[in-house]
């Protein structure tokens, strides 16, 4: 568990007045990182989004810790050869202190377009933790579907319309695909609650291996809501179990965030423009396919963490 | 054969991949992220095993694709360490994207490159269409006659980039010098060690005393200055290619330059190629001088950054030249190095060569003596005003109907 006594001690690694939208989930995300890293000296490489271009407007920077960009598909494989470099220096005694090692990704960094160079990176077993803050929809180009998109929400590139209702496919279970590749710890989390995003930073922080968050992390521009619901929109995906938050460490299942009473899954998607013509009449049946699936997935979820499944 | 000229040197027999590998093992890079592809693979497999033999203190990084292993050689690069990478063909086709970084990021890594075609048709075979498309990427490009000009080339290179902070290339064409067994001269490894110096880089990601952010977004405001300053970078570096060589030529002994004149002073007319074709055409003007044929050539060894202004003085007083190409920028018009020696003689106010463009070699098709001769017999009467230049391409050995 995470110590908000102890935290409010650590200086902050991501500073103020960079340019991400008000009430976006990625910065909060980006800061309560830095801040679960605490003391420990980090490197930070992120793949081309929201994240990086809104916090390195040239020449200015919000990161405190070192921090470096490249290009789109390949924080993994970049924070790999960072991760790499530091095994060599440190190796030849022209490095001494112990240093970690985060990436971050949107989820077209990750999900889509950098899936190869993340698969690889994990599999080569570098100590690097990525962190996929997941909107999505890549919503730094304006909204376009990407694999993590949820069924029948509007993007512009699978837009509701006349004859298409958004989304006609379900999103793939990238936290799966990373419990598969069998590294020690992998994880879903959720903007909204601090002490078990933090806790998981921690605990991803001190394994000596590749590591993997799934945070959902609320875009207001995509998801069309009121920029101060952040918070309390993203803990309903918790709640209706549409997002649950769980672990996969060395292969053990395990639910940190037990909603009190499931809600139904339309509760999470009403405030949301991006899902507002599910509410018309004729589209019920894609309500119902939705709330399908979810509670499929959910009781799939709960079966693994109860028998203590192994992942692998 | 190679003639020894450095006394602590020593005469072995190795493949241009095997001397590759072997000046990678001097230089010992801490960093080397590599993807095998054909015909470039051997040298990061017998890299690898000098990694597992423990034989380096570089750590492998066995990336699973070409662009991660660019993305990790430049991250490599940008932390602190002294980074390598090696590829081919398709597999720098793949890096594309990552090599402008790595030149817009001014990082001083080292790859090997063996020239190959690129697809499709798919080929695995030499010619120098996979270089040629990143010459604009902001790369040094050095290409090699030889194994033993490889060997050299990628010893200088080190020194070259990190003065330069340019990203270097050092290529063989396919096969033709990859795969070849040659004599190569090489160095005892305290004195490469020492030639290339420690990596003490300015300013680097894991200095967490100094840290920084590096990859920012440039707007309107930044980016242009940026990009002038990594073009002016590229200019400048004529001078440390120039310095590197003279120190390379006073320590070991072995003389280079940006290009090689072979037999270019009084020359009428003159071949300009690049890479192992060079060799064979000095076969054929040994034999066009002994007729009294004042044939010559110049072989271009620093093609980024292009000797412009040097070559075409050099060209000045030749009355007819071929500008050989191992690529087709199928551009409607001519080949890269035609369109840069014909553009450096037009700005240096040099109109009476007459210059003509020759594509040939493509997807390792033979390129032999016959061939050569043939092209000097062409620049001959040309030369002498009994045939009219051509214009266009002339595509050498290969079947038009």
């Amino acid at each position: 568990m995470a110590n908000l006594k102890e935290l409010s001690k650590v200086p902050e690694g991501l500073t103020g007045g960079h340019r991400l939208c008000s009430g976006c989930g990625a910065g909060i995300i980006a800061r309560q990182t830095l801040l679960a890293a605490g003391n420990t000296p980090v490197v930070v490489t992120s793949a081309t989004g929201c994240l990086e271009v809104s916090t390195t407007v040239f020449p200015y920077s919000s990161w405190k810790p070192s921090f470096f960009h490249s290009a789109f598909e390949n924080s993994a494989a970049t924070c790999s050869g960072i991760e790499t470099a530091y095994r060599a220096l440190k190796k030849q005694g022209k490095i001494t202190e112990d240093i970690r090692f985060i990436a971050f990704g949107g989820d077209g960094g990750t999900y889509d377009i950098g899936l190869q160079s993340l698969s690889g990176a994990m599999e080569r077993g570098h100590r690097m933790l990525y962190v996929c803050y997941n909107n999505e929809a890549y919503m730094n180009t304006g909204i376009q579907r990407s694999g993590a998109t949820p069924r029948g929400a509007h993007t512009t590139t699978a837009p509701a319309g006349k004859t298409h209702q958004g989304k006609e496919q379900t999103r793939k279970d990238l936290t799966e695909i990373m419990a598969a590749h069998g590294i020690p710890y992998v994880a879903q989390a959720y903007v909204g609650n601090w002490n078990d995003y933090v806790t998981k930073v921690q605990k991803a922080l001190a394994i000596d291996g590749p590591s993997f968050i799934n945070v959902l992390t609320p875009c207001r521009l995509g998801w069309m809501y009121k920029p101060e619901d952040t918070m309390s929109l993203n803990r309903l995906a918790v709640e209706t179990c549409i997002w649950p938050s769980y672990e996969v460490e060395n292969g053990v299942y395990k639910i940190n965030v037990k909603p009190k009473e499931k809600k139904p899954v339309a509760e999470f998607l009403k405030p949301q423009g991006r899902f507002s013509h599910l509410f018309k009449p004729g589209n019920e049946h894609i309500l119902e396919q939705i709330q399908k699936e979810v509670d499929a997935k959910w009781e799939n979820l709960q079966k693994k963490a109860d028998l203590g499944c192994k992942a692998f | 054969m190679i003639k020894p000229v450095y006394p602590k040197g020593k005469l072995v027999a190795k493949t241009g991949n095997e001397v590759m590998a072997e000046a990678m093992r001097q230089i010992e890079p801490d960093v080397v992220a590599a993807y095998p592809i054909t015909p470039a693979t051997e040298i990061v497999q017998i890299f690898s095993q000098f990694v597992a033999d423990g034989i380096v203190k570089s750590e492998y990084v066995a990336v699973e694709s070409e662009h991660s292993a660019m993305s990790a050689t430049i991250a490599a690069s940008a932390a602190g360490a002294r980074a390598m990478t090696g590829t081919a063909s398709q597999g720098l086709s793949l890096m594309w994207e990552m090599l402008y970084i790595a030149s817009g990021l001014r990082l001083p890594i080292v790859m090997a490159e063996v020239n190959r075609a690129i697809s499709a048709p798919i080929n695995i075979h030499g010619d120098q269409s996979d270089t040629m498309g990143a010459r604009d990427s902001g790369w040094i490009q050095i290409y090699s006659e030889n194994s033993q000009e490889a060997y050299d080339n990628m010893i200088q290179a080190v020194r070259i980039a990190e003065a330069a902070k340019l990203p270097t290339m050092v290529t063989t064409d396919g096969f033709i010098i990859s795969h070849c067994m040659e004599v190569v001269e090489t160095y005892p490894d305290e004195d490469v060690k020492k030639f290339i110096g420690e990596y003490k880089p300015e300013r680097y990601l894991l200095d967490t005393k100094h840290p920084y952010t590096l990859g920012s977004i440039d707007l309107q405001d930044y980016y242009f200055e940026h990009r002038y300053q990594l073009a002016e970078a590229m200019r400048h570096s004529k001078d440390i290619i120039s310095e590197v060589a003279k120190d390379f030529e006073k320590t070991f002994g072995r003389k280079y330059d940006m290009y090689e004149k072979y037999m270019m002073d009084d020359a009428e007319i003159a071949i300009v190629v690049i890479g192992s074709t060079a060799g064979t055409a000095k076969v054929v003007i040994k034999e066009l001088r002994e007729k009294g044929i004042k044939a010559g050539l110049i072989k271009i060894r620093v093609y980024r950054p292009f000797p412009a202004e040097m070559i075409a003085k050099d060209l000045a007083k030749v009355k007819a030249i071929a500008v050989m190409d191992r690529s087709d920028s199928c551009s409607g018009s001519y080949a890269p190095v035609y369109s840069d020696i014909t553009a450096a003689l037009f700005a240096a106010g040099i109109f009476t060569p007459k210059v003509v463009n020759y594509v040939y070699g493509l997807g390792g098709r033979e390129i032999n003596t016959e061939h050569i001769a043939a092209i000097y017999d062409k620049l001959a009467k040309i030369a002498s005003g009994a045939e009219k230049p051509f214009t266009g391409i002339e595509y050498v050995n290969v079947r038009i109907k």
